[in-house]
Formats: C-alpha cells, sequence, structure tokens
C-alpha cells in the first residue's frame, strides 16, 4: 500500500511538474537546470536519515560520503543558481 | 516531533518547491524563487534533523561542512563559461549520493522486502548512471577528454550487451535478494554510465546534461520509495520531469530523437566530411566590415559555442555598444542549442551585462532577418546552415535554424572554413551576401569595436 501511495504521489506531482516548466522560457533554462538540479539534493534528507543511524564503519562510511555528496549539490546548485539570476537584468534597471 | 508535525512541515517544503519552481518561470520573479527552494530545502533538513533519531552526530556536521565548503567554493569560483560542466558534476553528485542512500540501507537490512528491493536497485542503477555518465560529461566539457565523439567498433553491440545484463543482474538481485547481486548491478551501471556517454560529441552534450538532470531527479525519487519520504519522491518527480521537458525541447531543436542523440555518435568523423573549399568565399577585414556595421540600421549578433569558448561575451558587448552609441539597432539571436546546455548562451550574455530584453528566440528573430542589415554569426556553424532548410539530403535538414541568410549581408567571424560540429559543408559561407572574417572570435570582435568607434 506504501508503494501505492508513492506512486501516486510521484504520478501526481510529475504532471505539476510538467505544467510549471513547460511554462519556463528559454532565457531561464540554464538557471531552471540548476535550480532544479540544487532541488534534487533533496536527496539530502535520505543521506542525514540513513547516515545519522550510524551501525558500523561500512554505513558511517557510505553515510557520510552521501551527505557530503548531497549538501555539495544543494549548497552548490542554489548558490551558483543565485549567482546566475543576480546577472540578469533588464534595461530599465541600472 | 510527532509524524504529522514532521509530515506536515514536509508537505509546506513540497508546496515550496513547486511555487520557487514556478517562479523561476520569469526572469523578474527567478532570483526569489530560488531563493524559496533554497529555504524549502532547509525545512526539510531541519525537519529531517529534529524528527528523527539521530545517532551518529559527527558524521552528519562533518559530511554537511565538507559539502558546504565544496559546494560553495565551486559556485563562487566557476567561470560562467564553464556553467555546463559544474551542473555536470552537480548533477553527478545528486545522483551519486542517491545511490549511496540505497547502499547503506542495503548495509543496514541486508534481507529487504520485494517492494524495497526494486527500489533499491532503481535507487542504485539510475545512481550510478547518473553518477559516471555525469562525470564523463563534466570531462569532455572540461576538455579532460576529447570533445569528439569518441567510439570504437561494436560499441553498440557491447553496450547493448551491458545493458541487458544489468536488467538481467538487476531482477537476479532483487529475486534472490542477494547483496553481492546488488553490487554488481551497481558495478555494471557505473561502467554502463561511462561507456554511453563516452561517445556522444560535445554539441550534444545539452540533450546529455537536461537528461542526466532528470535522472538525477528520479534517482532521488527513487531513494524516497527506499526511505519513504514523500518529499524525495515529490522533488524528485519534480526534477524529473523539468529535466524530460529540457531533453524534449534540445532534441526538438536538433531535429533528432532521444535516442538517435544517445546512441549514434553523431558528427565529426572524417569519413563523413564532405568536400569543403572547393567554392568560394568572399573574405573581407575587419575595417571594411566595421564600416557595414556602423552605417547598418538593425544588426543582429547570432552567438555560438566559439564565442563562449574565446570567452568573447563581454567584447561582443563592448562591440554592441560602440554600435549603439552611432544609432544602431542591436539584437541577440539565441538557438535553442547555441553553447552546451540548454540557456547557456543567455546566460553568458547575462555575464556581460547585456539585458535580456534585447536576446530573441528563434522563432522571434527569424521573423526580424529579412529587414536586417548585417548578421553577425559569431562562432555558430550548424545553427545558421541552411542546408537545414532547402536540402533534403543534408544530415541535418528539418532543423530549425536562424536564417541569416535573409538578411541584407552575413558576417561570418570564424577561425577557418572548417565544418561544424555535424562535420557538414556550410553554403551560407559560399553565398554572395556572406562576407568572412578568419580570425579568434575575441581578436576580431575587438577590432571591430575599435574600427566602428573610429569610424
Amino acid at each position: 500500500m506504501t508503494l501505492l501511495i508513492g506512486l501516486t504521489i510521484l504520478v501526481l506531482a510529475s504532471f505539476v511538474g510538467f505544467e510549471v516548466i513547460t511554462k519556463v522560457p528559454p532565457t531561464l533554462h540554464t538557471p531552471l537546470m540548476s535550480g532544479s538540479n540544487a532541488i534534487s539534493g533533496i536527496t539530502l534528507v535520505a543521506a542525514l536519515i540513513v547516515a545519522g543511524r550510524g551501525n558500523g564503519t561500512a554505513t558511517v562510511i557510505l553515510g557520510f560520503i552521501a551527505v557530503t555528496l548531497a549538501t555539495i549539490n544543494v549548497v552548490g546548485g542554489f548558490l551558483v543558481t543565485d549567482r546566475m539570476l543576480e546577472m540578469f537584468k533588464r534595461k530599465d534597471r541600472p | 516531533m510527532n509524524e504529522i508535525f514532521s509530515e506536515s512541515l514536509y508537505l509546506v517544503a513540497a508546496i515550496l518547491f513547486i511555487l520557487g519552481l514556478k517562479r523561476l518561470g520569469s526572469p523578474a520573479t527567478a532570483r526569489s524563487g530560488n531563493r524559496m527552494a533554497a529555504i524549502a530545502m532547509a525545512i526539510a533538513v531541519m525537519v529531517t534533523l529534529i524528527s528523527n533519531e539521530i545517532v551518529g552526530w559527527g558524521v552528519i556536521v562533518s559530511g554537511m561542512a565538507l559539502g558546504t565548503v565544496i559546494g560553495a567554493v565551486a559556485a563562487f569560483r566557476v567561470e560562467i563559461t564553464s556553467m555546463p560542466q559544474l551542473v555536470a558534476a552537480f548533477n553527478g553528485f545528486g545522483g551519486g549520493a542517491s545511490a549511496f542512500v540505497a547502499a547503506t540501507e542495503l548495509l543496514r537490512d541486508s534481507d529487504p522486502a520485494l517492494e524495497a528491493g526494486v527500489m533499491i536497485v532503481l535507487s542504485l542503477v539510475i545512481g550510478s548512471l547518473t553518477l559516471t555518465g555525469s562525470f564523463v560529461a563534466f570531462a569532455k566539457l572540461q576538455g579532460l577528454v576529447s570533445g569528439n565523439p569518441v567510439g570504437f567498433p561494436g560499441q553498440k553491440i557491447t553496450d547493448s550487451l551491458l545493458a541487458i545484463t544489468l536488467v538481467i543482474a538487476s531482477i537476479g538481485a532483487v529475486a534472490q535478494n542477494s547483496v553481492p547481486a546488488y553490487w554488481t548491478v551497481t558495478a555494471l551501471a557505473l561502467v554502463l554510465g561511462i561507456t554511453r556517454v563516452f561517445p556522444i560529441g560535445g554539441g550534444d552534450m545539452p540533450v546529455i546534461i537536461a537528461f542526466l538532470n532528470s535522472s538525477s531527479g528520479l534517482a532521488a525519487a527513487a531513494a524516497g520509495f527506499v526511505i519513504e519520504s514523500n518529499i524525495l519522491i515529490i522533488a524528485g518527480a519534480l526534477v524529473g520531469v523539468s529535466g524530460l521537458v529540457l531533453t524534449n525541447i534540445m532534441v526538438k531543436a536538433m531535429n533528432r530523437s532521444l535516442s538517435n542523440v544517445l546512441f549514434s555518435a553523431f558528427g565529426g568523423s572524417a569519413a563523413e566530411v564532405e568536400e569543403i573549399g572547393v567554392e568560394p568565399v568572399w573574405q573581407a577585414n575587419a575595417e571594411d566590415v566595421a564600416v557595414m556595421l556602423a552605417y547598418a540600421r538593425r544588426v543582429v549578433m547570432v552567438p555560438g559555442y566559439g564565442l563562449a569558448v574565446a570567452q568573447a561575451q563581454h567584447t561582443i558587448r563592448d562591440l554592441a555598444a560602440a554600435l549603439e552609441a552611432k544609432g544602431v539597432e542591436v539584437m541577440y539571436a539565441i538557438h535553442p542549442v547555441a553553447g552546451r546546455m540548454p540557456g547557456h548562451m543567455n546566460v553568458l550574455l547575462a555575464e556581460a551585462d547585456i539585458t535580456y530584453d534585447k536576446l530573441f528566440d528563434l522563432e522571434d528573430i527569424n521573423r526580424e532577418f529579412p529587414t536586417t542589415d548585417v548578421a553577425l554569426v559569431v562562432g555558430a556553424n550548424d545553427v545558421v546552415n541552411p542546408s537545414a532548410r532547402n536540402d533534403t539530403d543534408s544530415p541535418i535538414y528539418g532543423m530549425p535554424i536562424l536564417d541569416v541568410d535573409k538578411a541584407t549581408n552575413c558576417v561570418v567571424i570564424k577561425r577557418s572554413l572548417s565544418p561544424g560540429f555535424a562535420g557538414i559543408a556550410n553554403p551560407l559561407f559560399h553565398l554572395s551576401t556572406t562576407l568572412m572574417l578568419f580570425g579568434d572570435a575575441r581578436d576580431m570582435l575587438k577590432k571591430l569595436a575599435i574600427a566602428v568607434e573610429e569610424s
């Protein structure tokens, strides 16, 4: 049953995503990509849970790698997107 | 914290992710949208840390600290021209993290139920493919390995066998629930990620990066099923779909199909290159072109990947400013696949303080070319090849192109007459209305800017 609920959420979220993303103009495709890339770092939540359980050396090592990689993805992704979007200017703004 | 409370906060995070993505749809609200998504992430992380019984704080704190430093340094130091590599690397980290989550879960519970086993395999496979595929893409974009389509005879057969073995091994791993089989599957996926992306040429990178973007999202969604977390499934699905939408836009702009990009090692091989240089071209010098530009009413700049390679985005801005000072109207034509990732050229020109209201998409600018005096093509080739419109035998026939040949005059800045990524001769160079300026894009633009100012 959990699987079915998960699939339901997956499908509905996909439709929402499609509706939102198709409206993004080409000018913003790179920031959209790096921003959504940062969102895919949500796997950090999973990494925190598995690393936090902390039993056994192997778990600790793999958990540590998972947390580090996901954090790079999240922090780097949001920061670089912000840096890019800062550069997008219109004529009327100095 | 009770479950209702934590799940409610995850729901808030999910809503903020969606609203953030929605705000990314307009230049005016995009920055706040990105921040909204970042806040959503912070909420999700904090809820997770508070609501779970965390034993290994040391691992978490050190991992997050290290990740923050690496991520922040990379984000602040990267050149805007290197944005495709960075996004490729980040995609790889995200996918890799999901694979490591599944692996950690497998270590904890070496006898998962059937459903969990399926999701662990999906997470391992998609995550591993994304990890190695992204790093090959990174290496290609960074110039660490050849950006040309590199393949070997029998490549397709080898890869097909590898893929089939991967599928069988995956089914076997789940059916037998054997941990070594799970590791075998992971190893196969890691190898397949390398061999599959290696033969793909640099010009196809916009498709590959968009596709890997999607797969990093799907890997996160799969990890969400593994640890039964709705927020991972929602966010993963959003990114998965976002990547697929972009992939689709890119392959359409190339008039290809995804399978064609993934499996054909398109372009570049010497045997396919047609005889070039037999027909005459009209070579010009910077001074003549400068006069032509300065006396034009409208000039359309057509930047391509060559502009990014030459780091000439600031120089083209200087030339545009010099022309605008003379009363010339300057516009920029952006082909969807100009550059190495979707929207690459827009970001590059934004870096040079070129405002986005001067950048025009393919359809909008093609209406303007017939009334344009000069189209200045800088480092672009295939996207301005008229064969795509009128030569049914051309391999790129049907690809949407920028109709620069419809402008009164066309000036092409190019290093030499060598063919573009697709290895196809470009009749544009031989038109009587086309002038060729041979040289480095940045040097040539600089010369033009100076000559325009002096004219």
